[in-house]
């Protein structure tokens, strides 16, 4: 099985993809999502804009997919992590992994979230609704523990 | 040998520039005299690499530690720890 990694700067349909990876399968007994939005802090912040390396941000991603696809039993695996200027309420990363059990698609959802946080080149730069300079987002000790579980 | 140094985030902001290439003195032997080496170019340069210990570096879209052996990489590439999801 080979995940499949979508870096884009499009927006995406969850609910399309996530039909496309169970249509017509009838050995499929479970489907985990996680979808992760932009926020406002706060009504603050007007967008996000996501820098990211090209090349390296699809094979960081293809890397942590691969490792989720050999350590749980999955049947399939997609992440799809956009870039450029995003809104708060709107999606930048989707993963959806399918499985005939629910704990290999929980596992390889929250696995491969959890590595791309600190090993896919992504930045975040704030953009402010009262049009100062935004900040770069800082990276979160609490992102570094949570891969660090995986680990133990 | 020419080398392609690319910049990310705030590292390309402070330096001015996205990527460049640069011929890498017989000095520069791993990252950390490469960050060393980088940041006596300028002003810039100098403000963002004030704290290179929380510099990532990736030689050939592989990341590295800061003793890896520079090796001839095609291309180097410098940034801030990393955001995304």
């Amino acid at each position: 099985m080979t995940p499949v990694v979508r870096v884009q700067a499009e927006d995406f349909d969850p609910a399309a993809e996530q039909n496309a990876l169970t249509a017509g399968r009838t050995d499929v007994g479970a489907v985990a999502t996680f979808t992760g939005l932009c926020r406002s802090e706060g009504e603050s912040l007007s967008a996000l804009e996501l820098e990211h390396y090209p090349g390296m941000a699809e094979s960081q991603i293809e890397a942590a997919a691969n490792r989720a696809a050999e350590r749980f039993t999955v049947d399939a695996l997609l992440v799809i992590h956009r870039y450029g200027k995003i809104a708060p309420g709107e999606r930048i990363v989707f993963v959806c992994a399918t499985s005939r059990h629910r704990d290999a698609a929980f596992d390889a959802c929250r696995y491969v979230m959890d590595y791309l946080k600190t090993d896919a080149p992504f930045w975040k730069k704030e953009h402010r609704v009262d049009g100062g300079e935004g900040e770069w987002v800082d990276a979160k000790d609490a992102d570094n523990s949570a891969k660090a579980r995986w680990e133990s | 040998m020419a080398t392609k140094v690319l910049y990310f985030a705030w590292l390309r902001e402070r330096i001015g520039l996205a990527e460049e290439t640069v011929d890498l003195p017989e000095t520069v032997t791993d990252v950390t005299t490469l960050l060393g080496w980088l940041a006596g170019r300028g002003d810039g340069y100098a403000y963002a690499l004030e704290n290179p210990d929380i510099v990532r570096v990736a030689l050939d879209q592989q990341l590295v530690h800061q003793s890896t052996p520079i090796g001839e990489p095609r291309e180097i590439a410098l940034f801030p720890p990393m955001t995304g999801g």
